[in-house]
C-alpha cells in the first residue's frame, strides 16, 4: 500500500518527518490489524464451511457453556497487540505535541482560517500572505492556528496531520517541514460552511536563498497597474479589501505577487495546459473569479465587482503580470 | 391479592411498594433522578467552564452574590425537605391529616424559597446581570433557573397530590405518588445544597 | 363485581394512537423508524449522486450541507434508534416472560415524543429552513450569526422532543427488566438481547440527558441571546463538543449493542448450539457500555486538548477492543461445532461479524492520535463509521427483523426475497464504503460537497455510488418482501425456526395482548430450550389461569407529544418576521405557551385520573386459546 496516491497530496506518500512519523504508526495500526482480520476471517469461514447443516440433519450439537483456556487466550492476545501499537503511540502523541513556537531557528507562522480562505503571517519578518504558504524546505515551520469565524482545520496530508483551527483564545500549535522542494496541498477538513469543500491552499517548499528573496520582495513597495485608468479603478475597488505589498487593506487575500501562484481562490488551478474545468491560465482564472466569485466558490465574501469588461481585463493582466520572481 | 382490595381495605406497612405498579414507580423515579444527576452534572461543569468569563465592566459574582439571601433560601428549602420527611413518616403511619398538613408547609416553604429567588434575579438583572450579559450569566441563569423550575415543578406536582389525596385517600395507587413526590423534592435540595457551594460560595470567594 | 369497570376498547386507528401495547408500539416504532430510515437513505443516494463525478452540480454546495446534516441525524436519531426500540419493545418483554412493560403509558408517550420529534426535524424541508452544519451541529457554525436561518432551530428543537421520547422510553426498559421478570429468570439466564437492551437503555439514561443540557444551551444562544457558546461573549465553542461527544460516543454504542445481542440470538439459534461463553458476553457488553463513557473526546484528537487529554484518551479507546474481541470470537466459537442453516437472518448474522471485525480495526487505527491527525475528517472516518453503523447495527437489524418477523406480525418472511436482500445489500454495502477508506487517505475530506478534477478521487468515488445503489435496490426487495409477506396468510407457528431457545418462542405468533396466558416457571439459561433438551413440550406455568389485568389505552401520550410539537414551532418562529397579527401571537410566546399548556394539562389529567385497566377473564382467554 505504501507509496501510493499523489505525491503532494497523499498521507500515505509522506514527504516530510511529521506525515512520515503518523504513516509510520499507520503502517503500524494496518500491519497488526491486518494480522486480526485474516485471523477472524479464517476462522469464520472455516467454521462456515465445516459446520453448515447437511439437509435433514436433526442431531442436537454438544452444548458447549465456554471453555477459560481459550477466553483467557483471545484476551491476553488483543492485550499484547495494544501494548506494541499503544506504546509507540503515546511516544508520538507527545514528540508530535513538541512546542516550537519559542524556537528562533523555526519559521514561524501564524495560520489564520476565515470563511473560505487562509491568511498566513510570519511575525518574524513582519509580512502576510494567503492562500500560499511558503516554507523553506527542510526547515521546521512552527504553525499557530486560529480562526477568525466558524472552526476549521488545517491538513496538508503529505505533509502533517490536521489540528483545528478554533475561533477566540484557543490557538493550536503545530509543526511540520518539507524534505524537498514542491508545492504540497493543504485541506480544511472542518465543515465550515457551504465552500468548505472548496477551502484549499498550498503550501509551496522553496530553497533557503529563494525564500529569503520573497521574504524581501513581500516586503517591497506595492506596484500598482502600468495604466493609470485600471491603477485608479483597482485602487478605488480593489484596495479597499486587499493589499499589494504596503497599499491597500489587509482585511481579505493578499494580492502581491498574484502571478506567482498556483491557484486563483485556492481551487482555480493555474496551469497553461488547462485539462480540467478548474484549471486555466492565470488571466483566465483571474478574470473568471473577478467576474462571478460566487459561481467559483458559494458563500465567499467576494462581492461581484461592479466592474467594466475591460476593467477586469486589465485588472486580471495587471495581477496574473504580477510576477515575484524569486525562483532563480 | 390484587391492588383493588387495597383501595378500600386496610393500608399495608409500606403502601408505596405494596403493589408492582408502586415497585415500578419508585425504582423508575430513583432511574430518573439518575438521569437528573446526569443533567446537573453537566449544567455544573457548563457553570463552571464558563465562570470566569464575566466580560468587562459587568458584576461578577463576587460583587452580586449576597449570601445572606441565598443562606435564608437555603434553610428555607433544607427545612421543607424536613418537613416532607415527615410527611412520608406520617403516611407511613397511615396518619392521612398529618401527611397532608406536613405537604401543605412543604409547598409554602418551597413558595417562599421561589419568592426569594425571583426577588434575588430581579435584583441582579437591575445591578445589569442580565440572562444575554455574558457567558457567566448565561451560565449562572442557566444552571440557577433550571433548579428553580424544578421547585416550581414539584410545588405544582405536590399541591396536586394534597389535592387527590383529599378526594380520594391515601391507597396504594396514591401513596407511591406521595413516595417519589418526596424523593423528587429530596433530589432538589441535594442540587440545591451544590448549588450553594459551587455557585455562592466558591462565587464570592472568588 | 370489583373488576367490572367499563372500559372502552378503541379499534382502528384510535386504537393505534391510544395503544400502550407494547407489541403494537413496537409496529410502530418500526413503520416510523423504517419510514425514516427510507428518506435517511434517499438523501444518502442524493449524496451519491451528487460525489459520482467530480465538480457535479446535481445539488447545490447548500443543498449538499442539508442533505449530509439530515442524513446523518435522521438514521442515527430517527432510523437506528427507534427500529432498536421497536425490536426491544416487540421481543424483551416476551424474552423476561413479563406481560407488559412497566409502564406501558409511558412507552407509548415516548414513541409519540420520537415521532412528533423527527416529524418537526423533517417539517424544516417544507418550511424550507433546513439544518445545515453537521448532526454535530458545532459551533459557531450552528450559531445565529453562521447559520441565521431557522434550520439549527429545527435540528434543536426536533432532537430535543425526540430526545425525551428516548429517554423515557430508556427508564421503562430498566426497571421492566429489573422488576417484571417471570420467576426463576435472574439476570444470568436472561437472552442476550435483552442483556444488550439493558445496558443500552442504562447507557441511554446516563447518555441523553448530557445532550439534552447540550441542545438547551444552544437553544438558548440560537432563540435568547445566550453566550454559552458566543466566543465574543465570553462562551466556549470546545465546551459544545465535549458536551456533544459525552452524549455522542454512548450513543454510538446505545446504537451497536442491541445488535450484538440479535447476533448473538440469531447465530446461536441457527447454529443449533448454546451462545458461547455467555457470562463472558454479558461482562464484555457491560465494560463495552461503561468504557464507552471514557473515550469522548477521541473524536477530538485534533481540538487540541494537549498531548496528555490525547494519550489517555487513545489508551482508553485501544481497551475497547479487548471486550469486543471477546464477543467476536464467542460469536465465531458458538458456531463451532453447531449445525449452522443459512437462513435469511442468519445470513446477515454471520455476515455481520467479518464485515464488524473490519469496522472494529479501523476503530482501533483511529485511536492512535497521532495517526488519527491524518485520519480524522477524512473520509477515512466516514468510511469507519459506516462499517459500523451499517455493516454492524444495520445488518444487526436486518437479521433481527428477519428472525422475529414472525413472532412480531404471526408471518414468516420470504426466504428467498430475504437472501436476495442480504446479497444485494452486502455486496452493495461493501462497494460503497470499502473504498471510502481509501479515499480517506489519499487526502479526500468528508462533508465535501464535490471534489477537483484530476486528484485520483473519480473511479473511487464512481464505484462508490454504484454501491450505494446497491444497497437501495436490497432495501427495495426488502420492502417487496414485506408487501408480498403482508397479503400470506398469519400461519407461523410458536417456534417457526424449530430451533427456538428463549422464551419468545413458547407463544403464539404473534403473541396475544397479554403476551403469556400462565407466567412461566424459568429453569434455566435458554428456558425453552431446556424443556425441549428434558422432553417437555413447553414451559411450565408459574401460576394457574386467573383474570389478567391489561392497562387502558390513552389517546394523552399522542396529545402530550403533539403539545411539544407546537411549542418547538412556538419558541422557533417568536421573533419570525411576520407582521400583524400572527407575529403578535407568536412573539408574546402565546403559541409556545399553549404547546407547554396541552402537554401539562395532558400531564395533569393523567396524573389525577387513575387507571384501573381492565381484566381479560379465565373464560375468555381458555375460548381464545382453543380458537388458536
Amino acid at each position: 500500500m505504501a507509496g501510493c496516491g499523489r505525491e503532494d497530496l497523499s498521507t500515505m506518500n509522506p514527504q516530510g518527518p511529521v506525515a512520515e512519523e503518523q504513516f509510520g504508526l499507520m503502517k503500524l495500526s494496518i500491519s497488526i490489524m491486518v494480522l486480526v482480520v485474516i485471523v477472524v476471517f479464517a476462522l469464520a469461514f472455516y467454521v462456515m464451511v465445516r459446520y453448515r447443516r447437511r439437509p435433514g440433519d436433526k442431531t442436537i450439537p454438544v452444548q458447549v457453556e465456554g471453555n477459560h483456556k481459550l477466553e483467557i487466550i483471545w484476551t491476553v492476545i488483543p492485550i499484547v497487540l495494544l501494548l506494541i501499537l499503544g506504546v509507540p503511540t503515546v511516544k508520538s502523541v507527545f514528540g508530535l505535541a513538541k512546542d516550537y513556537t519559542k524556537d528562533p531557528n523555526a519559521v514561524q507562522v501564524i495560520v489564520t482560517a476565515k470563511q473560505y480562505w487562509w491568511e498566513f503571517e510570519y511575525p518574524q519578518y513582519g509580512i502576510k500572505t494567503s492562500q500560499e504558504l511558503m516554507i523553506p524546505t527542510g526547515k521546521t515551520v512552527s504553525v499557530q492556528v486560529k480562526s477568525a469565524d466558524v472552526i476549521h482545520s488545517f491538513w496538508i496530508p503529505a505533509l502533517a496531520g490536521k489540528i483545528d483551527a478554533n475561533p477566540g483564545a484557543n490557538v493550536n500549535t503545530m509543526y511540520f517541514s518539507a524534505d524537498q522542494d514542491g508545492v504540497y496541498l493543504g485541506k480544511c477538513a472542518e465543515l465550515c460552511g457551504p465552500s468548505h469543500a472548496l477551502m484549499d491552499f498550498k503550501v509551496k517548499s522553496v530553497n533557503q536563498g529563494a525564500f529569503d528573496r520573497w521574504v524581501t520582495a513581500m516586503k517591497e513597495p506595492g506596484k500598482l497597474p502600468a495604466d493609470p485608468e485600471i491603477a485608479a479603478v483597482f485602487e478605488k475597488q480593489c484596495l479597499t479589501c486587499h493589499a499589494v505589498g504596503d497599499k491597500g487593506m489587509q482585511l481579505f487575500p493578499n494580492l502581491t505577487g498574484m502571478g506567482d501562484k498556483g491557484t486563483v481562490a485556492g481551487i482555480l488551478v493555474n496551469t497553461d495546459d488547462p485539462k480540467y474545468s478548474n484549471e486555466g491560465s492565470t488571466y483566465d482564472n483571474l478574470k473568471r473569479w473577478i467576474e462571478d466569485p460566487q459561481a467559483v466558490k458559494p458563500g465567499n465574501s467576494m462581492p461581484k465587482v461592479d466592474l467594466t469588461p475591460e476593467q477586469i481585463d486589465g485588472i486580471a493582466k495587471y495581477l496574473s503580470e504580477y510576477k515575484l520572481d524569486v525562483e532563480q | 391479592m390484587s391492588a383493588h382490595s387495597h383501595l378500600d381495605g386496610e393500608l399495608p406497612h409500606e403502601p408505596e411498594r405494596a403493589t408492582l405498579e408502586g415497585r415500578n414507580k419508585v425504582l423508575g423515579f430513583w432511574l430518573f433522578l439518575g438521569g437528573e444527576t446526569v443533567l446537573f452534572g453537566t449544567l455544573f461543569s457548563i457553570f463552571l467552564a464558563l465562570r470566569d468569563q464575566v466580560g468587562d465592566g459587568n458584576p461578577t459574582g463576587q460583587e452580586l452574590f449576597k449570601l445572606g439571601t441565598v443562606a435564608i433560601a437555603t434553610f428555607i428549602l433544607l427545612t421543607s425537605s424536613l418537613t416532607s420527611v415527615f410527611a412520608i413518616q406520617a403516611m407511613h403511619r397511615n396518619h392521612v391529616k398529618a401527611m397532608q398538613g406536613w405537604l401543605i408547609i412543604t409547598v409554602i416553604l418551597g413558595l417562599g424559597f421561589l419568592g426569594l429567588e425571583i426577588y434575588e434575579f430581579y435584583e441582579y438583572i437591575h445591578e445589569g446581570h442580565r440572562f444575554s450579559t455574558s457567558a457567566f450569566s448565561s451560565s449562572f441563569y442557566t444552571l440557577v433557573g433550571f433548579h428553580g423550575a424544578h421547585v416550581l415543578f414539584g410545588i405544582v406536582w405536590i399541591s396536586l397530590l394534597i389535592f387527590q389525596v383529599a378526594r380520594k385517600g391515601l391507597n396504594v395507587v396514591t401513596a407511591p405518588k406521595v413516595y417519589v413526590a418526596g424523593m423528587y423534592w429530596h433530589f432538589i435540595d441535594v442540587v440545591w445544597v451544590f448549588i450553594f457551594t459551587v455557585v455562592y460560595l466558591m462565587g464570592k470567594v472568588g | 363485581m370489583a373488576h367490572a369497570h367499563p372500559v372502552k376498547r378503541y379499534t382502528g386507528l384510535m386504537d393505534w394512537l391510544t395503544t400502550v401495547d407494547h407489541k403494537k408500539i413496537g409496529i410502530l416504532y418500526l413503520i416510523a423508524g423504517g419510514f425514516f430510515f427510507l428518506i435517511g437513505g434517499f438523501e444518502a443516494l442524493l449524496i451519491r449522486i451528487q460525489l459520482w463525478k467530480p465538480l457535479n452540480n446535481f445539488v447545490s454546495a447548500d443543498t449538499y450541507n442539508e442533505l449530509l446534516t439530515m442524513h446523518g441525524t435522521t438514521m442515527i436519531f430517527l432510523a437506528a434508534m427507534p427500529i432498536i426500540f421497536a425490536l426491544m419493545n416487540a421481543i424483551v418483554p416476551l424474552q423476561i416472560g413479563a406481560r407488559d412493560v412497566a409502564f406501558p403509558f409511558v412507552n407509548a408517550l415516548g414513541f409519540w415524543t420520537f415521532l412528533f420529534g423527527g416529524l418537526l426535524l423533517n417539517v424544516s424541508w417544507i418550511a424550507g429552513a433546513v439544518p445545515d452544519a453537521g448532526w454535530t451541529s458545532y459551533l459557531p457554525l450552528a450559531d445565529p450569526t453562521y447559520s441565521p436561518g431557522k434550520g439549527v432551530d429545527f435540528y434543536v428543537l426536533g432532537l430535543q422532543i425526540a430526545g425525551i421520547g428516548t429517554l423515557v422510553g430508556g427508564i421503562n426498559f430498566l426497571v421492566t427488566i429489573i422488576n417484571m421478570r417471570a420467576p426463576g429468570m435472574s439476570f444470568m439466564r436472561m437472552p442476550m438481547f435483552t442483556w444488550s437492551a439493558f445496558i443500552t437503555s442504562a447507557l441511554i439514561l446516563f447518555a441523553f440527558p448530557a445532550l439534552t443540557v447540550g441542545l438547551v444551551a444552544l437553544m438558548f444562544d440560537r432563540l435568547f441571546s445566550a453566550n454559552f457558546f458566543n466566543v465574543s461573549g465570553g462562551g466556549n465553542t470546545v465546551l459544545w463538543e465535549h458536551i456533544f461527544w459525552i452524549f455522542g460516543h454512548p450513543e454510538v454504542y446505545i446504537l451497536i449493542l442491541p445488535a450484538f445481542g440479535i447476533i448473538s440470538e440469531v447465530i446461536s439459534t441457527f447454529s443449533r448450539k448454546r451462545l458461547f461463553g455467555y457470562s463472558s458476553m454479558v461482562f464484555a457488553t457491560v465494560l463495552i457500555g461503561f468504557l464507552g463513557f471514557m473515550v469522548w473526546a477521541h473524536h477530538m484528537f485534533t481540538v487540541g486538548l494537549g498531548p496528555v487529554a490525547n494519550a489517555l484518551f487513545s489508551i482508553a479507546t485501544m481497551l475497547i477492543a479487548v471486550p469486543t474481541g471477546i464477543k467476536i470470537f464467542n460469536w465465531i466459537f458458538t458456531m463451532w461445532g453447531g449445525s449452522i442453516r443459512f437462513t435469511a437472518a442468519n445470513l446477515f448474522a454471520v455476515g455481520f461479524v467479518p464485515t464488524f471485525v473490519m469496522g472494529g480495526v479501523t476503530g482501533v487505527m483511529l485511536a492512535a492520535a497521532p495517526a488519527d491527525f491524518q485520519y480524522h475528517d477524512s473520509y477515512f472516518v466516514v468510511a469507519h463509521f459506516h462499517y459500523v453503523i451499517v455493516g454492524g447495527l444495520v445488518l444487526g437489524l436486518f437479521s433481527g427483523l428477519h428472525y422475529w418477523w414472525p413472532k412480531i406480525f404471526g408471518r414468516m418472511l420470504s426466504e428467498g426475497l430475504g437472501k436476495l436482500t442480504f446479497w444485494t445489500f452486502y455486496i452493495g454495502f461493501h462497494l460503497t464504503f470499502f473504498v471510502q477508506h481509501f479515499l480517506g487517505l489519499l487526502g479526500m475530506p468528508r462533508r465535501v460537497y464535490t471534489y477537483l478534477d484530476g486528484l485520483g478521487f473519480n473511479s473511487m468515488n464512481l464505484i462508490s455510488t454504484i454501491g450505494a445503489f446497491l444497497m437501495g435496490i436490497g432495501t427495495i426487495i426488502f420492502i417487496i418482501n414485506i408487501i408480498v409477506t403482508a397479503a400470506k396468510p398469519k400461519t407461523a407457528s410458536n417456534d417457526p425456526w424449530e430451533d427456538g431457545r428463549t422464551l419468545e418462542w413458547s407463544i403464539p405468533s404473534p403473541a396475544p395482548e397479554y403476551n403469556f396466558l400462565q407466567t412461566p416457571l424459568v429453569r434455566g439459561y435458554d428456558a425453552l430450550w431446556k424443556e425441549k433438551m428434558d422432553g417437555n413440550t413447553g414451559m411450565s406455568p408459574a401460576e394457574p389461569i386467573g383474570p389478567i389485568h391489561m392497562p387502558s389505552g390513552s389517546i394523552l401520550p399522542f396529545i402530550m407529544s403533539f403539545g411539544l410539537f407546537v411549542a418547538g414551532f412556538g419558541f422557533m418562529y417568536a421573533n419570525n418576521e411576520w407582521t400583524g397579527f400572527v407575529k403578535e401571537i407568536f412573539a408574546s410566546h402565546a403559541v409556545a405557551g399553549l404547546g407547554l399548556g396541552i402537554t401539562l394539562t395532558c400531564m395533569i389529567i393523567r396524573s389525577l385520573k387513575d387507571d384501573h385497566g381492565f381484566h381479560i377473564e379465565p373464560e375468555e382467554l381458555t375460548k381464545k386459546e382453543v380458537k388458536e
